[in-house]
């Protein structure tokens, strides 16, 4: 969920400058504010997306770099009060865009705008409770298990590898129950799927699990880059890591990304727009021209993320679709534990548990 | 010179410019902070503007009472490590020619530019396995293989005194510099030692200097948060990690804001403390 190299202060005066220097870049033409996880997916976008966008279509594309899904969503939260859309497209993350619900946050978007919604896989069509749309898939990816080809030979087969005694003090794992989903992986690989997590004491025993993990973990990580760094010099040789970062850095550098057979973590960004948005016509635009199979195949191909839309209409072959996804079933994360009633029980028992 | 009393609104108005910085920069952002952390947190969602007490409550945890403890000691020890390394050395240094003197502290204001990412970043490659120092001392066969350090608590402590190191030693200057170099000189002429003098004379007569800089690097470092992510292991998380998870990754902020007025209020009536104890004695000076 967490797609961030930025760090949240910084974030926050981008926010001050946005709300206090509103509509910096006025132009005749048409354009868009379309915000972005910073780092490596703004570069890519930025690169091989928005260009063609704007070629298309005449709207001039303005990328603005988002920090991680929470963060942003306070800052659209705050800003949405004030009458003010930071960006007026933004890829949200699963468990803020359940979150953001409650406030009604997001605009709901007109399905007759976006006729290519119909090649989406169906998850990938977010809605209210009510059945209201309010965000369109925007990119998956999958979390999976990494190492170090130089300090691990052998590729890992299985999540549970990550207990053994010889990983001791040589993981790296994402420091929070909800941008690493843990507690599903544990689950699945232990204790038969994730339908564990629907009771309090079935979240209990994977968090009892978990603390078995702990002296095997070097870093708790937060942000992307401390972990990537110490991944690729072999000084903390395996972790959970994004299979796109990762397949991109073993380019060059002594570094795998294994699906393990439990399954990849699947994870996925949506396109949404925030009820103060004033640019609603260029964002149905962009949000359709997103959804056409041809562009989720460059994603894919240039940015190697998981299409959106169904596989056969992107005529990726099998060996393209196997660097970015994987026949193994996925993990799924269970973002209503991370916004349901025991969220913050989780969350609490979470942070107990590691800093213990 | 005697200085005149201001007369009339218009020679007040230098006086307004730092209270309106005060009031915009200071009071109205702490007032929203503390009017959110009386507000209700909505699980799931973000907070209502109803008067409520259970965040203050929630703070009641061996979890917060621990990360709180923490946070203050590791913040007095580098306070501590900061001014026991840098009163000798910023004495010694006001001892120097004027032109060294600028020198050391073009250095030390030079630190001040790097980023706390910067520095966190390169200790940590400086204390690794595959890249770090040890890999020297190995070479040197003072080490029988490189060593891992980072993180951990030392790692995490070299992070914060040398980001504190230069305030420390900017705070000491001006009284180390005012110190009269005579009250040494008269000390070594009676006799004691280079040590002795150091420790009874310097020291002594600037007790209070002392304390105040303790003070102000205890509080600088209190607000550190970045350093403990990357140099420090879960257990050295500070409360400022924590706040920023609650406010940031949960979006709680009541939650974040509650913690964050109770550190205040905990850190200032510690500062507080040490301002009385360092009170001179009556009919000393400072």
């Amino acid at each position: 969920m967490v797609r961030s190299r930025m760090l949240p202060c910084v974030n926050l005066w981008l926010l001050v400058v946005l709300v206090f220097v509103p509509g910096a870049s006025f132009g005749a033409e048409k354009s868009i504010k379309v915000g972005v996880y910073g780092g490596y997916f703004k570069d890519s976008f930025d690169k091989h997306i928005f260009p063609d966008f704007t070629k298309e279509t005449g709207i001039q594309v303005e990328s603005v770099a988002e920090p991680t899904g929470e963060a942003w969503l306070v800052q659209l939260e705050q800003a949405a009060k004030a009458g003010v859309a930071p960006a007026d497209v933004n890829m949200i993350a699963q468990t803020p865009m359940l979150r953001g619900q409650k406030t009604n946050l997001w605009m709901a978007l007109d399905l007759n705008k976006i006729p290519h919604h119909k090649n989406l896989l169906p998850v990938f069509i977010h809605k209210y409770p009510d059945g209201r749309v309010d965000g369109i898939g925007a990119v998956s990816w999958y979390i999976t298990l990494v190492s170090n080809t130089r300090v691990f030979p052998q590729a890992p087969q299985s999540w549970a590898e990550m207990w053994a005694a010889d990983k001791k003090d040589k993981l790296g794992l994402l420091a929070l129950a909800s941008n690493s989903f843990l507690l599903e992986v544990t689950a699945t690989t232990f204790f038969g799927g994730t339908k564990l997590l629907d009771t309090r004491e079935g979240i209990q025993k994977a968090l009892d699990k978990l603390a078995a993990l702990k002296p095997n973990v070097k870093l708790w990580y937060r942000d992307e880059a401390q972990f990537e760094q110490a991944l690729k010099a072999g000084e903390i040789p395996m972790g959970q890591y994004y299979h796109d970062v990762a397949t991109l850095a073993a380019k060059e550098h002594p570094v795998r990304s294994t699906f393990p057979k439990e399954g990849g973590i699947l994870d996925s960004g949506i396109w949404a727009v925030t009820r103060a948005c004033k640019k609603v016509e260029e964002a149905h635009v962009f949000i359709n021209y997103m959804s056409r199979p041809d562009i989720q195949k460059k994603l894919a191909l240039k940015v190697g993320t998981a299409p959106t839309v169904k596989r056969e209409l992107t005529g990726l072959t099998d060996a393209e679709f196997a660097a970015v996804s994987s026949e193994i079933p996925p993990i799924v994360p269970r973002y209503d534990i991370y916004t349901g009633e025991r969220s913050d029980w989780i969350n609490q028992k979470w942070t107990e548990m590691i800093t213990r | 010179m005697i200085a005149e009393r201001p007369r009339g609104a218009l020679a007040r108005l230098p006086l307004l410019y730092p209270a309106v910085v005060l009031i915009v920069f200071f009071v109205i952002p702490f007032g929203i902070m503390l009017a959110v952390s009386f507000f209700r947190r909505e699980p799931g969602g973000f907070y209502l503007a109803e008067f409520s007490l259970t965040n203050y409550a929630n703070l009641f945890t061996a979890l917060f009472g621990r990360v709180l403890a923490f946070s203050l000691f590791i913040s007095a020890f580098c306070a501590l490590l900061c001014v026991g390394l840098g009163f000798p050395f910023t004495y010694l240094l006001t001892r120097m020619p004027r032109p060294r003197q600028v020198v050391w502290l073009v250095l030390l204001v030079s630190v001040l530019s790097l980023s706390a990412v910067i520095v966190a970043f390169a200790w940590s490659i400086m204390l690794s396995q595959t890249a770090g120092v040890s890999n020297l001392l190995v070479r040197l066969k003072l080490l029988a293989e490189p060593r891992s350090w980072s993180p951990g608590f030392w790692a995490l402590v070299c992070g914060m005194a040398y980001l504190a190191f230069p305030y420390t030693v900017l705070v000491l200057y001006p009284p180390l510099a005012r110190l009269d170099p005579h009250l040494p000189e008269a000390a070594r002429t009676l006799g004691a030692s280079p040590l002795r003098t150091f420790f009874t004379v310097v020291v002594g007569s600037l007790r209070r200097a002392i304390i105040a800089t303790l003070v102000m690097v205890f509080a600088f470092n209190l607000g550190t948060y970045l350093l403990p992510q990357i140099l420090g292991r879960p257990q050295h998380w500070t409360l400022s990690v924590l706040i920023t998870d609650e406010a940031i990754y949960r979006s709680n902020l009541p939650l974040a804001a509650a913690m964050a007025v109770f550190f205040m209020v905990v850190s200032l009536a510690l500062v507080g403390l040490a301002m009385l104890g360092g009170r001179g004695r009556p009919g000393e000076e400072a």
